[in-house]
């Protein structure tokens, strides 16, 4: 391929600062030897200046949570005319608002546990702590509260009874101005990795990544402490079951409008798959999901990432699809 | 393409790492605060954040002197892992300022009071040994004890300090399961995180404990020096030891530069029983061979050059003023819910908060302000501490205490009044009513009996690579590369 400017984003501030930045060093390193010219842009106010002076021809954007996967730096690149990798501005609002994901879903026949969303301004003005009583009855206890616009487990609580509520409100409200209160589904906790194809072909739903707890409890600890919890790779699903789940989970993304690459988290409960969350700019660090996925695909790391590349330039306004050389200096 | 390097790490070696991780890391502990953390250092977030002293008043011609006289070739040389006799005399200064009296020959210099606390724990711990702490403690010292594989048991603090009381109980109850703590690790003075001091009655029963049942107790004492007001106390050292000739037989003594010259110079100290002096240096050269000879030459130079104490007068005087600032500021602007202690010295206040507000997740809302404060959970082994916050005062401008302390005012207030009304309580006191007392106890409800638990969801966890130290560098709020730039020159 030849010689391309690269500007990988990463950092920022959102909440997911931390991972970001090891998402996007661990891009750099890849795009390096994949012979690109790399310039890594820790992402703040002088963003525009920075990639005004870089002049790239694409920028791989490795930021998560708000700002990055929201669809506001996306916006941004398409003001400067700068194509970039991964999903659009449209997709991107949807997947960082877990309401308008699960109401896209929803519309589109795809499996979603029952929710309720309700904003702080409900609350505050129009009386909303009403109705949580029969929230609460309908989705029935334990009830998952997720703040609805924070991409990972942050703020992320279970409430096993009325009285637990009000905290775990006021807990999850803290990383904005809306919750979810969703029905909890029990089951087995998978993550759907896709990538999208090479030369325009379909998305590529990569092997199911199972987490399981080592302890009774699964919980923000055990999630992000080493040791704490396996993730098995591939899932050891029945052939039939693990290709229903690919299958719902590439849906999600043509509903959604995804590229690049995605990862549907969901669950695999009684009743089949459902999906939680779809992820536009899923971790990207030695330990995340969808590397561990690729891997167990074959598929190198270096290749997800010239793949997403390739896919960016491909979209980039005046460019032939599978053709990114057109677009080289 | 081409192949410029060779491929890093596949996850299937990802893998076979894991399996090479000695099981102490396993309670290396990560959380959810450590990533909120690293939102802390951006330039534009009002950090109370952070434990560091103010070096910016320091003079900056005494500084290119002293440096100018350092003797090159010796500076530039290993030393001794006992330290440079310069700096024990200077530490045996110090010390006597503090009403102590002891030899040279009884110092370790170690490379900053952190160190100590590591020595001490590396020579005495065996995996799941106990280690006696206050209930908050150093939230450094917490990932130390932990990566020995310690027990840590906390014990309440509340204004006069340690629960002597609750200790007596904790050992009580430790006798009848047959076990006795390794040490007892306390601040007594202005202690962080809490600001509160060890009264003289409790001082005394803690040594009388300590002598009776023949338990080592570290005494970290970084804060000793930065008294604004009141009487001071003497030091548990000083309690056991009273004459220049008694010997000290269960206090391990800590000290350190960081907060009377410099935390640059990363140069702190051990004075301990001499039973026990030889197999710390012996753990001293294991881990660093020797403290930086070149800092330890500027420490020399320094003491040598003058009269040390006006420096230190200059910087109570500093950390006087903001003490006020924050205090007035919070009294001003924090609801009638919150309680906070009132340091008569050292760095920091302790903010207790209603128990439905945990502070992990207000430290989000926080730095959507642009403001940001520890939560207290880093100072807690158990997972208690929730519901409160460390506030730093020491690091800040007035005009920065008061702005950060009224964003932390305003959204305190916003989730009180949330919680009334989910709750259907209205209209409780009002802010700013200007009088609080500070709390009787600092303890929290446990973490086992709070309601809300976080909830299972695939999420990708992050890098292995940065799971252990940076998570220290960011509950203790270090500077990192090209933050600092940003932090002083908001200060401007």
């Amino acid at each position: 391929m030849t010689l391309t400017r690269v500007a990988v984003l990463k950092g920022g501030r959102s909440l997911e600062r931390q991972v970001s930045l090891a998402s996007g060093a661990r891009v750099a390193d890849a795009l390096e030897r994949l012979g690109h010219d790399v310039v890594s842009i820790d992402v703040g106010t002088d963003l525009v200046t920075r990639l005004r002076d870089a002049r790239p021809d694409v920028a791989f954007i490795a930021l998560h949570g708000r700002g990055g996967e929201d669809g506001t730096v996306q916006e941004l690149l398409e003001v400067l005319g700068i194509p970039y990798t991964g999903s659009g501005v449209h997709a991107c609002m949807r997947c960082s608002d877990k309401v308008l994901t699960k109401l896209a879903l929803r519309d589109g026949g795809l499996p979603t546990p029952e929710w309720v969303a309700l904003g702080e301004v409900a609350f505050q003005d129009l009386g909303a702590a009403e109705v949580l009583g029969s929230v609460a009855e309908r989705l029935g206890f334990p009830l998952v509260v997720k703040p609805v616009s924070q991409g990972s487990a942050l703020g992320v609580k279970f409430a096993h009874s009325a009285a637990e509520l009000p905290t775990a409100l006021v807990a999850a409200l803290s990383y904005g101005t809306r919750v979810l209160l969703e029905r909890h589904v029990a089951g087995r906790e998978i993550a759907v990795s896709m990538v999208c194809g090479e030369h325009g072909a379909r998305a590529e739903a990569l092997p199911i990544v199972e987490a399981v707890p080592r302890g009774a409890a699964y919980d923000f600890a055990a999630r992000y402490e080493i040791g704490q919890t396996d993730f098995v790779c591939p899932a050891a699903l029945e052939p039939a079951v693990a290709e229903h789940v690919r299958e719902i989970a590439l849906a999600a993304w043509e509903l959604l409008g995804a590229a690049g690459f995605a990862r549907a988290d969901m669950i695999l409960g009684e009743d089949g798959p459902t999906v939680l969350e779809v992820n536009p700019i899923p971790g990207l660090t030695e330990t995340s999901l969808l590397p561990q996925a690729a891997d167990a695909a074959g598929m190198g790391f270096d290749e997800v990432v010239e793949r997403v590349l390739t896919d960016a330039l491909s979209r980039a306004p005046g460019a032939s699809v599978g053709a990114p050389s057109t677009k080289t200096p | 393409m081409s192949e410029r390097r060779p491929p890093r790490t596949s996850a299937h070696e990802l893998e076979r790492y894991a399996g090479l991780f000695a099981s102490r890391t396993r309670v290396m502990r990560s959380s959810a605060m450590r990533d909120l953390m690293a939102v802390t250092v951006r330039p534009e977030v009002i950090s109370l954040a952070g434990g560091l002293p103010d070096t910016s008043t320091f003079d900056p011609a005494l500084f290119a002197a002293l440096l100018g006289r350092l003797p090159s070739a010796a500076a530039l040389q290993y030393g001794p892992s006992e330290g440079l006799a310069g700096v024990r005399d200077a530490i045996v200064k110090v010390m006597a300022a503090e009403d102590m009296a002891v030899d040279p020959d009884e110092v370790i210099v170690t490379t900053g009071g952190q160190q100590a606390i590591d020595l001490v724990t590396k020579t005495l711990i065996d995996p799941g040994d106990v280690v006696i702490a206050e209930a908050p403690t150093y939230p450094g010292a917490v990932p130390t004890f932990c990566s020995y594989e310690a027990e840590v048991i906390q014990i309440d603090v509340d204004s006069d300090g340690m629960s002597i009381d609750a200790l007596e109980q904790t050992l009580l109850a430790l006798d009848a399961a047959r076990r006795r703590p390794k040490f007892i690790y306390t601040i007594p003075n202005f202690q962080n995180p809490a600001g509160v001091t060890m009264s003289l009655e409790r001082r005394r029963r803690l040594v009388e404990i300590a002598r009776e049942r023949e338990l080592i107790v570290l005494e970290d004492n970084p804060y000793g020096m930065l008294r604004y007001e009141g009487e001071g106390l003497p030091t548990l050292r000083s309690l056991e030891a009273p004459g220049p000739t008694d010997e000290n037989d269960f206090v391990i003594y800590t000290g350190t530069m960081s907060k009377i010259l410099s935390p640059g110079v990363r140069v702190g100290w051990l004075v301990a029983p001499r039973p026990l002096l030889a197999k710390l240096i012996l753990g001293k050269q294991s881990t660093d061979l020797c403290s930086s000879t070149l800092a330890q030459h500027f420490v020399s130079e320094y003491f040598a050059a003058g009269d040390w104490r006006p420096y230190v007068a200059s910087l109570c005087d500093l950390y006087h003023r903001r003490r006020d600032v924050i205090l007035d500021a919070l009294a001003e602007q924090l609801p009638a819910a919150a309680s906070w202690t009132r340091p008569q010295g050292g760095l920091f206040i302790w903010v207790t908060l209603p128990d439905y507000i945990g502070t992990t997740d207000l430290l989000a809302r926080a730095l959507a302000e642009n403001v940001a404060f520890v939560p207290g959970e880093a100072a807690y082994a158990d997972g208690r501490g929730q519901h409160a916050m460390r506030l730093n005062f020491s690091s800040s401008s007035d005009e920065d205490i008061r702005e950060g302390v009224r964003r932390i005012g305003k959204i305190v207030a916003e989730q009180v009044a949330l919680y009334d009304t989910l709750t259907g309580h209205r209209g409780g006191p009002k802010a700013g009513s200007g009088e609080r007392p500070a709390a009787d106890s600092l303890a929290a409800p446990a973490s086992p009996a709070s309601p809300a638990r976080q909830a299972p969801e695939p999420a990708p966890p992050p890098a292995a690579a940065d799971a252990g130290g940076e998570g220290l560098a960011h509950i203790l709020q270090l500077p990192r590369r090209g933050s600092l730039g940003g932090r002083r020159s908001r200060e401007a």
